[in-house]
Formats: structure tokens, C-alpha cells, sequence
């Protein structure tokens, strides 16, 4: 077991390393050994075994992949997709499903990844910020939000666009502002991108673009 | 040898003056306010945008290192409390728990809820999770003030034992000038009025923290979520006990600090530290969402108590008053910049800062400004009011800026003042209002940074600097500037920056970032320039002042011409490496950047919710460089605004002093429905303290916003509206009040 000098101000006792390292190593070898004899689950719950609450296996369907991880069945679909899976693009901000930084698309429509726990994707597709387009090919929504600077620190960006892209894909030359605002509005902005958001997703839709001129040069 | 330099300075079309500058002999000569150029001044999209919108950027959050191992804090529930004891064994025992730290031991006393007690270290997020859970820590709790009306009252309990809560006096908390009492005294007209505005926290979407990883060689990597590398940097270094060489820090992408993520490391990020240290393991330590809003920082709330009086002419003749304010269990920081903006002859006033049993303010957006601005915009409406005076027009008899003489027409304008005056606010249940307030910051930048700039063979343009990217644009701006000098576009100019393994850049506070480190960049390219050209002189087989940069092409005698390819394909194997230096400020068009705001607003009055309908934003920040990613930064400090203004507040328990609304459901911040149509009006000049004529622009834009709010719902309703945010139950309270 860790010893309690670990990680204090004054620095680490050789005695104390070695214990931490061998902990390290133990922790190491004992998930190996978890990994082994977990259970392939469906989900668990209603009619079948409950999963867990050690870590189990489970196959997930990601960005049109199979992907098979092995993680407690508490964990949330958002913590798999960053921790396990190092897709990285949904961000973890509030982790209450307020912020929606986290929203990824499951079976076509956005949820927050944070609010899911990824044995109840099970059997669902998930399309994540990383599935919708690249910086190479990039989705027209992605390429509307650069071209109209709606992002800043761009942490909320992989969200917004997201959902955006899902309601102009909804809505196509329809999607207006009051449209825009009402569909996104599960998604927070604190730099204040929004109104470069709404240029971006009327952009992206063909839609007509805000009757009033927004920004204009002084003279 | 410094050579001198004539040049104007100021808005092309007025107002310039002419001022004569010492030019190093390395710098390139200033551009000046007639100054045409191809890219600077244009829409750039940033460089990164296409990393952050497909997710491919990663943050300091979003960084995975094998092996990794993850730290968080136990945290007082208790503002005021002495620990009595620490049991920490039956989270040792638990399975991944890789290693437990006691911060504060029994006996340690506690003065804000949220501090770290016990720092634990594990290998995943459940037993990070169990572990906390484990801890048993009891405390004597004591209670305290966490208010600022609390913690001034008479016989509060003392946040520092040997001294009183209210530290009042002292020369930096008193201006005064002229003789107020017989200027109020011989007045035509007077107003007093006490302001009052709520504690706001910074709510960056990525929380604080960072990952450090300790080499078998001795020396660290971090990530770091901050607004400083090298700061960062100095500080971790200075915690680990080594020297700053040893720890490279990268910020490659910040998710938003607003000023809370200046400075020294923090307390988790020192117990990541220690756990990376030992453990030989990396470790991240990254705030959950409560933490953030609990401890990381946040605006002090202010109790501004003011006077203020004019003469016959409309003239102000004086302003008095007192500010009080908390900025937590710390001794300083809670002024209000109350006394700027307009030409006040006479002032007496005192800025109180009293301790409370809270987590410590920090810099936020505008230090000071935003609630003084709104206090100072409240008691000047009031003023222009009662002395029967159209309240622009009182301004500009007031205001001794002469751009923003300048800004007020151009936004009374657009937002067409006149007409909606007279009109607003109408009658039936939804009444409209407009009003105005300004804008005021005076950073010019500084520092002696150098850009590195690299060119190889095959056209590749390379920018390196440590500074970090913090939202506003850094990366874009340093790209747009060195595209200007080499007559190439932004898009090919590839900015590494940070990364301390490049040479140091400024911190990211006090809107410096763009002043301090983009002369640099526009010298580098200056530099790169003149060995293109010598390169081509020598191809050519003419001078190297004979090679000119003729829009995006080099151009010799005889017709010779080079497209930027060619040229650098005169570029040997190793590649060109030159760097630009910040060199010392001009004298500059005028020390502080101008700017105002409108705002028009539609109150139900029975309803008492407050719609703001459109804002226009008036702003200077010396030479725009990327007009895109700058009318960015003025259309977020305008939300950033009406949030403050109409919904952000700290709530605390007053008996137990923790925060009850730590979450993004509770805490509420603007969201898209509520965005209003935002005019963004740049009167772009050259400033006259670089080479390439930059100020700051990220914390005046948020300065005037509630200040304009506020008095456009004072206009709607007819009621004086003094106290932020403003709620649908204030502006009932406030019509209630008149019925």
C-alpha cells in the first residue's frame, strides 16, 4: 500500500518509494488480471445479470468501429471515450449535464456524454466531434464555425458543433436564429461566441443570413 | 545608434498627432496611422480553428500520458474550523489508491470553505472517488462572516487573528484631489446614491490544473491550464526544488482563465507534483466543476457608496464616496474603479477591503473595472438627469478622451440615440430603454521578448515564442504580422508557441499579451525580410536595398521577380533562423484605449424579466490586427457583461460559509437564447507605442457593459437600477417601489 510520505512537500523516503512503486506495479498487474476475468457485458440490469460493480467488458460502437474496452460499469460513456479510448474532443466542463461540452450524437441525435454511462451505449452508435470530420475533410459546420470565428478558447467548441450540425442537418435552409438559439441552447459559451455561432450554423445551412448587419467597421 | 523618427500617430481622419521617436536600430520603423496594408487590419480566421473544432486540440484536460495517474483534493465543507483529526487508513487500504497526502494535519486551522485537506492519488476516477469518500476528517467548526456587510459589523470574528477584518486607509486605498466638500456645497446639482454588485467567478470552461510527468533524468514535463508559461513554469520549478530548466511547461490550447489562471501553481497542482515526483508515475490533477466555482478565483463583489455633483454648465465639479468590498481571506484586491472615465476636478474617495471567510478573489477580466464602471455610469446618469440634461450629452461635455469623443457619436449613431430617447420606453407592459456607458484601460504592453522565426528551403515559415493562446487570438495575430512583413499569407506561417522550450513570453493579464509580443513578431519578419533580400541581391547580382517586397512579390532591377517560393529556394540546407526583440514603448497617441457601449433593453414590468435587445460596442485597442478574431474578443467582454449584469451571483450559506450554487445549473451564465444583435465598431488607430501601433483589447470590452445595462433598464422603468445582476425580483422591487 502507498505510504503516506508519497506525494508530501518534503519529498519521498527511499523506503517510502520503493512501497510506492511496488504499489504501482501491483496496481498495474491486478488490472491486468481484472481484465482477464471480467465479463463480456449487454448492459446488465432489467432480466439479465447486474454488471459489476467491478470493471467488465463491453464493446461499443464508436465512429463506426468496434471498440472494446474494459471499465466499471459506473463509469460514464464521456470518461470511456477521453480516458479509455483517448478521443478527447468531448470535453468534460461540468459534468452534470448542464454545459453540454460533452455532446457527442447516439444513434444520430446529440446527448451529453457526461449523463450516460457507457454500458448504456451498448448496442448504439456513438458519433463523437472526432467522427464528424477532420482538419483535413472538415464537416461544413466545422469549416462554418472557423470561417465565422465562433470559437474562442474553443472549449465548448467539439460540443457546439455537434449540436449544430445536428440541427442543420434537421432543420437544412430552414434554421433560422430563433432556431439556432433554441436548438444549442443546451450548449454554454463562456468567452461569448454565440452570436458568431449563430453566423456560422445559418452559414452552414444555406439559410438566410441575419437580416440586421451584426458587426461593421467604424469609420 | 537610435535613429529618430517622425511619424503620426492616431486615427487616419482624425484625431493624430505627430510625435518623434528614438527607433532602435534593430527595430523596423513604425507604420504610423496612414499606414496601407495587405493583410494587417483584415479578417483572419485563427490559425488553430480547424484543431479546435474537430476536437483534434488537445488541453491540458484532454492530455493522456501512459501510465497516468490521477490526484484530487478532500475539501473543507467548513469556512471557519479547526481540524481535530485526519483518518486517512481505510482510503490507504483501498485497491489503486497509489498515494494519500495530509495538507492541513489535525490542529491546522481552516478560513474558506474549499480548502484542500487531504490530497489523494489514484489510478482511475472511481477509486479517486472511494478514496475521498474514506477519509474521515473532523473539524471544530467556529463559523465566521463570508459577507462583506458580515465581516464589517462590529465584533465579527477575525478571518487574521491580529488584525481587524476591515483594513481601511492606507495611501493606496484613498484618492483625493481638490476640495470636494466646497465644490459639493457650491453645486447646482447633486446625486448620491449607494451601488451594489455580487461576487462573480470566472466559470472558464476547462477547470484549473495540470499533468506532470517526472523523467528518469530529473527534469518534468507539465501541461499546464494556465494563462502563464513561464510563470507557471518559475513557480513549479521553485515547488519541486529544482531549477526552472528542468520543467518544460506547455499550454498548447487554454480552455478560457479570464485571470484566474495568472501566477504561482496551486495547491492541487503542487500535490500533483509531489505525487509525480515520487511516484515516478504522470499525474493529472484537473478541478471538478464545484472546486472551480468554490476556490479558483472570482470577481469581489462592491458596496460603492457615492456622491457626485456638477455646475450650470453640466460640468462635473465632484465625486466623493467609499467602496467596500471582499476579496476573501486575503488582505487586498477588492477596489472599484470608480474614478476614471470623465474630468473630475474634486475627489475624496476611499476604497475598504474587508476580509471574509471565503476563497481568495483573483484578477478577473478588467480587475476593478466592470463594477466601478457601473457604479460611476449609474451615479453620471443620475447626475445628467437631474440637472435636465441629455445623459450623451452631459458625457461628452464630461470626457476628456478625444477618440472617445470620437465613439460616442459614432454608437449614439448606430444605435440611433435621438430618436430612441424620445420614444423609449413607450407604453403598455413591455417598456424599452437605451443608455450608454464607457470604456477605459490603459495597458500599453512591454517586456523585451524575443520571437524566434524560422524559414527553410521549401517556403515553411516557423514562429517561435512560449507565450500561450488563451482564446484571444495570440497564435493568428503573431502569423498576421509576420505575413505582413514577408509578403505571404497568414495560413503559411506555422506559430509553435506554448511551449517554454521557446523563448519566454508575457503572461496573458492586463490585455499586454498582443502589445507585448507582437512588435516582436513584426521585427522577426522585418529581419527575415532583409536576408531575403540579400539572398536575392546576390542571386540578382545587385544591392540588397534594390530588392523590394512588391505586395506578395520580390521585385529587383531589371524586372527580376521572385514569388516567395523562389526566393526561399535560395535558402541553404541548415534554413534561415532570425528573432525580433520588444523594444521599448513611444511616447504613444494617448496612454489609455477608449471605448463605449449601447445597450437597448425591453423590461416587462410585470414580469420583471429584462430582455436586452442589441448592444453597440465602440472600441479602440491601438492598430487591429485581425479584425475577426478582435471582434471576437468585443462581442464575448459584451456577453461576458449582460451575464454579469442580469444573472451571475455567488451565493454562500451564511451559517455554514460554502458556496450553494457550484454548478453550471445553479451558477447561471448567458446562454445563446438570451444573445442580443451586437454591433462591433472598431475606430482602429495607431497608438503610437510600437512598431506596429497594438493595444490591448480583451478587458476594456466587458468594462462598460453592465454600466449600459443598467442604465437602459433605469430608462426603461424609470427607477434608478442599483444593484447587480439585475433579477426580475429587483426590477419588481424597484417599480413596487414607485406604484
Amino acid at each position: 500500500m502507498a505510504d503516506k510520505k508519497v506525494g508530501g512537500a518534503g519529498g519521498v523516503t527511499r523506503r517510502a518509494l520503493l512501497k510506492g512503486a511496488g504499489a504501482a506495479g501491483a496496481a498495474a498487474a491486478l488490472a491486468g488480471s481484472v481484465e482477464a476475468l471480467a465479463q463480456e457485458t449487454d448492459g446488465g440490469g432489467a432480466g439479465g445479470a447486474v454488471a459489476g460493480p467491478g470493471p467488465v467488458r463491453m464493446t461499443l460502437s464508436v465512429n463506426g468501429k468496434a471498440r472494446k474496452i474494459v471499465a466499471p460499469p459506473r463509469r460514464t460513456l464521456l470518461d470511456v471515450l477521453r480516458s479509455d479510448l483517448d478521443l478527447t474532443g468531448a470535453k468534460k466542463a461540468c459534468d452534470r449535464g448542464t454545459c453540454g461540452a460533452c455532446t457527442i450524437w447516439l444513434d444520430g441525435k446529440p446527448v451529453y456524454a457526461c449523463m450516460v454511462l457507457a454500458i448504456e451505449a451498448i448496442g448504439h452508435e456513438i458519433t463523437t466531434i472526432e467522427g464528424l470530420g477532420t482538419p483535413d475533410a472538415l464537416h461544413p459546420v466545422q469549416a462554418a464555425f472557423g470561417k465565422h470565428d465562433a470559437l474562442q478558447c474553443g472549449f465548448c467548441t467539439p460540443g457546439f458543433v455537434m449540436t449544430t450540425a445536428w440541427a442543420v442537418e434537421k432543420h437544412g435552409k430552414r434554421l433560422d436564429r430563433q432556431l439556432v438559439m433554441a436548438e444549442t441552447s443546451g450548449n454554454l459559451c463562456r468567452c461569448g461566441t454565440y452570436s458568431h455561432v449563430i453566423a456560422a450554423a445559418l452559414d452552414a445551412a444555406g439559410a438566410a443570413a441575419d437580416a440586421a448587419p451584426d458587426e461593421r467597421e467604424g469609420r | 545608434m537610435p535613429r529618430k523618427v517622425t511619424y503620426t500617430v492616431g486615427r487616419a481622419g482624425g484625431p493624430t498627432r505627430e510625435i518623434t521617436v528614438d527607433v532602435h536600430d534593430l527595430d523596423v520603423d513604425p507604420w504610423g496611422a496612414d499606414a496601407e496594408l495587405r493583410v494587417v487590419g483584415t479578417d483572419v480566421p485563427r490559425l488553430e480553428a480547424s484543431q479546435k473544432t474537430t476536437g483534434a486540440a488537445r488541453y491540458t484536460y484532454d492530455v493522456n500520458r501512459p501510465n497516468m495517474a490521477l490526484c484530487r483534493l478532500l475539501r473543507s465543507p467548513h469556512a471557519h474550523a479547526t481540524v481535530r483529526s485526519v483518518d486517512t487508513s481505510r482510503a490507504e487500504r483501498l485497491r489503486g489508491v497509489l498515494g494519500v497526502n495530509v495538507l492541513v494535519p489535525a490542529g491546522g486551522r481552516i478560513t474558506f470553505a474549499g480548502k484542500g485537506v487531504v490530497a489523494v492519488c489514484a489510478e482511475n476516477e472511481e477509486t479517486l472517488d472511494d478514496a475521498l469518500h474514506a477519509i474521515d476528517v473532523s473539524y471544530d467548526v467556529t463559523g465566521g462572516p463570508v459577507t462583506t456587510d458580515d465581516g464589517r459589523a462590529p465584533g465579527a470574528e477575525r478571518v487574521d487573528p491580529k488584525r481587524d477584518n476591515v483594513n481601511a486607509g492606507g495611501r493606496r486605498g484613498r484618492q483625493e484631489r481638490g476640495d470636494p466638500q466646497a465644490a459639493m456645497a457650491a453645486a447646482a446639482t447633486k446625486v448620491s446614491a449607494t451601488f451594489r454588485t455580487q461576487v462573480q467567478t470566472h466559470s472558464a470552461l476547462e477547470t484549473h490544473g495540470c499533468v506532470v510527468e517526472h523523467h528518469d533524468d530529473g527534469t518534468y514535463t507539465v501541461w499546464a491550464s494556465t494563462q502563464g508559461t513561464n510563470a507557471f513554469r518559475g513557480s513549479m520549478a521553485q515547488t519541486l526544488g529544482v531549477p526552472a530548466d528542468r520543467v518544460r511547461v506547455i499550454t498548447e490550447h487554454m480552455g478560457g482563465g479570464f485571470g484566474a489562471k495568472l501566477g504561482a501553481i496551486d495547491e492541487w497542482d503542487r500535490a500533483a507534483a509531489f505525487f509525480a515526483r515520487d511516484l515516478m508515475r504522470p499525474v493529472k490533477a484537473m478541478l471538478l466543476r464545484r472546486a472551480e466555482h468554490q476556490v479558483a478565483g472570482c470577481r469581489p463583489d462592491s458596496i460603492q457608496e457615492l456622491s457626485m455633483a456638477c455646475d450650470g454648465d453640466g460640468k462635473i465639479t465632484a465625486l466623493s464616496g467609499t467602496t467596500h468590498g471582499t476579496a476573501g481571506n486575503g488582505r487586498g484586491g477588492a477596489g472599484a474603479a470608480n474614478t476614471r472615465i470623465y474630468r473630475i476636478p474634486n475627489l475624496a474617495m476611499e476604497q475598504v477591503t474587508v476580509s471574509t471567510f471565503t476563497g481568495r478573489a483573483r484578477a478577473f477580466r478588467a480587475p476593478g473595472h466592470p463594477q466601478g464602471v457601473f457604479a460611476l455610469e449609474g451615479i453620471v446618469d443620475a447626475l445628467a438627469i437631474a440637472a435636465g440634461i441629455d445623459p450623451l450629452e452631459f458625457r461628452l461635455r464630461n470626457d476628456p478622451h478625444p477618440l472617445r469623443q470620437v465613439q460616442w457619436r459614432l454608437g449614439a449613431e448606430r444605435m440611433e440615440w435621438d430618436r430612441k430617447r424620445r420614444e423609449f420606453p413607450g407604453t403598455g407592459a413591455v417598456r424599452r430603454g437605451v443608455c450608454c456607458a464607457a470604456a477605459v484601460w490603459r495597458q500599453k504592453g512591454g517586456g523585451d521578448y524575443v520571437v524566434n522565426l524560422e524559414i527553410r528551403s521549401d517556403g515553411s515559415v516557423t514562429v517561435k515564442n512560449a507565450v500561450q493562446d488563451i482564446g484571444t487570438g495570440t497564435r493568428t495575430v503573431l502569423a498576421v504580422l509576420v505575413a505582413e512583413e514577408l509578403g505571404i499569407a497568414p495560413e503559411q506561417v506555422t506559430v509553435r508557441i506554448g511551449d517554454t522550450q521557446y523563448p519566454a513570453g508575457p503572461s496573458s493579464g492586463g490585455s499586454t499579451t498582443a502589445p507585448s509580443i507582437g512588435p516582436a513578431a513584426r521585427e522577426a519578419g522585418h529581419h527575415a525580410r532583409l536576408r531575403m533580400a540579400e539572398l536575392l541581391a546576390e542571386d540578382w547580382s545587385c544591392k540588397p536595398g534594390e530588392v523590394r517586397l512588391d505586395g506578395v512579390r520580390f521585385a529587383g532591377p531589371g524586372g527580376k521577380s521572385a514569388t516567395w517560393g523562389e526566393a526561399c529556394s535560395l535558402i541553404d540546407k541548415s534554413g534561415l533562423s532570425v528573432s525580433g526583440q520588444r523594444r521599448k514603448n513611444y511616447g504613444g497617441f494617448s496612454g489609455e484605449t477608449a471605448g463605449c457601449q449601447f445597450a437597448q433593453v425591453a423590461v416587462d414590468t410585470e414580469t420583471g424579466v429584462i430582455r436586452v435587445e442589441r448592444v453597440v460596442a465602440v472600441h479602440d485597442a491601438g492598430r487591429i490586427v485581425d479584425t475577426l478574431t478582435a471582434r471576437s474578443q468585443v462581442v464575448g467582454g459584451v456577453i461576458q457583461g449582460i451575464s454579469y449584469a442580469l444573472h451571475e451571483d455567488r451565493q454562500l450559506d451564511r451559517n455554514l460559509g460554502d458556496m450553494v450554487n457550484p454548478t453550471f445549473d445553479t451558477y447561471r451564465i448567458l446562454g445563446i437564447g438570451d444573445t442580443p444583435r451586437i454591433d462591433c465598431l472598431l475606430t482602429t488607430l495607431d497608438s503610437g507605442f510600437n512598431n506596429a501601433g497594438m493595444m490591448g483589447l480583451g478587458e476594456p470590452v466587458t468594462v462598460p457593459t453592465a454600466g449600459a445595462v443598467a442604465n437602459a433598464v433605469s430608462h426603461a422603468i424609470g427607477v434608478r437600477m442599483t444593484e447587480i445582476p439585475i433579477t426580475p425580483a429587483r426590477v419588481l422591487a424597484a417599480l413596487g417601489g414607485v406604484r
